[in-house]
């Protein structure tokens, strides 16, 4: 097998070589990436002083306190808040597309889910700024809060779970189907029952998919969730997640404070390398190519 | 009983998220489409944006776009085509390499943002340029792009490999005529995705392409992309929510119409292949 897979004369050879360098270019840009952002965040990083992000009693950095952990916290607040919300709506609409709605009701809605995938997060926000806060702040004010930011990115994240969860169903194989009504099974239990736990692997995959988005959105929250430094206590508090920190001080930051949000954004980056690698445990796809 | 109460939540989950994403749009088109005349595509901005219109913004954003796609298309299909169909897929390093690529296909776009500022507009000395936005937004699209393409010939049926294999045909050749155009709708639909993407993206462009809404004259000017201006007008602009909305349902036209199209060329291709294997 080993000769097929690796051309030795004439035009591929070249071919592949060619292709070679290109990869090569890419990974190079890539781990510059990696490399340039500890590159600048190296002053607090060194001797072991990344520990003050964790000890540091609040983020002031103009008196050089760095604490990151009030914005950690938000962030998973929101995070686990919309996905909290989001699985059930998004599973439920899966299920409803494939299994329950009828044709011109189905098709509608699912094109909907589509286009609703591709809205930018500016326009969510935009919306949730306009729409939801005044409403959230007649509730209970101040309005920009923690809760705005969980249902505006609920949104956001819904069509994602939705039409990962929807190809997971809809590739079963048929056989599942007709076993269960072969059973006599009801409608409920071979959903709960059979399908959706086949269907499992793709759907958590979607759900760890949705929560990358949701760990990295930054401006629709920086829109509605009214940015104030605090551990989030409650719905109503207005918090700031470590992704709007950066946007809002990136302007004007300098010397620590400047490295400080450069670590903030390798903490980013470590957030979600530890969710992709759970999701490349899961996924175990066939993949056609020479071996 | 359980039954019909599983059937009725069902509906209800339908109903609330047709709902929820109906506020939504019917809000954006109501407030926007006042807002929406020839002269808003066609005039300057005046007063940070609240009048006047947005026609040097579309053409930053077009250039910014165009400068990405010039870098990232050819690195990231050649990567791509490498990757599927020039590397062992069980090879570690190959298996690594997905990883990565799946990691930074994850990264938030304000830590591509705070890379491109730092190196782009700072080491390299870009400064807040329609180049620099570009190169950022190529940074950003490079490992989706990738993966997309990778997994687009991945799903080629390896019956084809063989086959090719045992006719004697070059690599060289079976790629061009037999596994690209296979893969073409898939390849292109991953295209237009990040295309999209990018079309919407804001974070990362806030500190690489700049604020200035005037017209570009050069790539090293700076230009406000669509969904900055967006971003601006609500939240640094008092009064600006009008206009805010106009752009915003022109920006969220222009995805649209990239979505339809990647999903009617990928038709299109499907269909022709189906005809030509009659």
């Amino acid at each position: 097998m080993n000769k097929f897979a690796t051309p030795t004369k004439g035009i591929d050879w070249w071919l592949s070589i060619g292709l070679s360098w290109l990869m090569g270019v890419a990974v190079l840009l890539l781990l510059l990436i990696v490399v340039f952002l500890t590159y600048e965040a190296w002053p607090v990083l060194h001797g072991g002083s990344w520990v003050q992000f964790f000890n540091d009693e609040g983020w002031f950095p103009l008196e050089n306190k760095l604490g990151l952990l009030p914005m950690l916290w938000a962030t998973l607040a929101v995070s686990f808040g919309a996905l909290v919300l989001a699985f059930p709506l998004g599973l439920g609409s899966a299920i409803f597309i494939e299994y329950y709605a009828p044709v011109f009701v189905g098709k509608p809605f699912s094109s909907v889910v589509t286009l609703l995938a591709g809205i930018p997060s500016v326009v969510f926000g935009l919306w949730g700024l306009t729409e939801l806060v005044p409403l959230i702040n007649s509730i209970h004010p101040p309005g920009a809060s923690l809760l705005a930011a969980i249902l505006v990115l609920t949104l956001m994240i819904l069509p994602t779970i939705t039409l990962t969860s929807r190809s997971a169903l809809s590739s079963l194989p048929s056989h599942l189907l007709q076993s269960s009504a072969a059973l006599a099974l009801s409608k409920k239990s071979m959903i709960i029952g059979v399908l959706v736990p086949s269907a499992l692997r793709g759907i958590i995959g979607g759900v760890l998919l949705a929560l990358v988005r949701a760990l990295g959105e930054t401006m629709a929250v920086l829109m509605v969730a009214g940015n104030v430094v605090q551990t989030p206590t409650g719905l109503f508090e207005p918090v700031r997640v470590l992704t709007a920190n950066i946007a809002l001080e990136m302007a004007y930051a300098t010397d620590n404070h400047r490295a400080a949000l450069f670590a903030s954004g390798i903490l980013l980056m470590i957030l979600v390398f530890c969710v992709a690698w759970i999701a490349s445990r899961l996924s175990s796809g066939e993949v056609n190519g020479y071996d | 009983m359980i039954d019909r109460c599983f059937t009725f939540i069902i509906w209800l989950t339908a109903g609330i998220v047709f709902l929820a994403f109906g506020w939504l749009i019917s809000d954006v088109v109501v407030q926007g489409v006042g807002k929406l005349s020839w002269e808003f595509l066609t005039d300057e901005p005046t007063r940070s944006g609240r009048e006047g219109g947005i026609y040097p913004i579309i053409v930053s954003t077009l250039l910014i776009l165009g400068t990405a796609l010039v870098i990232v298309i050819p690195i990231g299909l050649g990567s791509a085509i490498w990757l599927a169909e020039f590397t062992k897929k069980s090879s570690k390093r190959v298996r690594s390499t997905r990883l990565i690529l799946d990691v930074l296909a994850g990264v938030p776009s304000i830590v591509f943002g705070l890379f491109g500022y730092a190196f782009f507009c700072g080491f390299l000395g870009l400064g807040f340029s329609i180049l620099s936005g570009g190169l950022t937004l190529a940074c950003m699209m490079l490992p989706i792009l990738i993966r997309t393409t990778e997994a687009g010939l991945a799903a080629v049926p390896n019956d084809w490999r063989r086959a090719g294999a045992a006719l004697g045909v070059s690599r060289t050749t079976l790629l061009w005529q037999v596994l690209l155009p296979y893969a073409s709708p898939a390849i292109t639909a991953g295209l237009l995705l990040s295309i999209g993407r990018a079309t919407a993206e804001t974070a990362a462009l806030i500190f690489t392409s700049g604020y200035v809404d005037r017209m570009p004259e050069s790539l090293n000017d700076s230009g406000r992309a669509l969904a900055v201006h967006i971003y601006d007008l609500s939240m640094n602009v008092v009064g600006g929510d009008k206009a805010a909305y106009g752009s915003a349902l022109v920006l969220i036209v222009m995805v649209v119409i990239i979505n339809l199209s990647a999903n009617a060329l990928s038709e299109f291709w499907l269909e022709k292949k189906i005809n030509r294997l009659q």
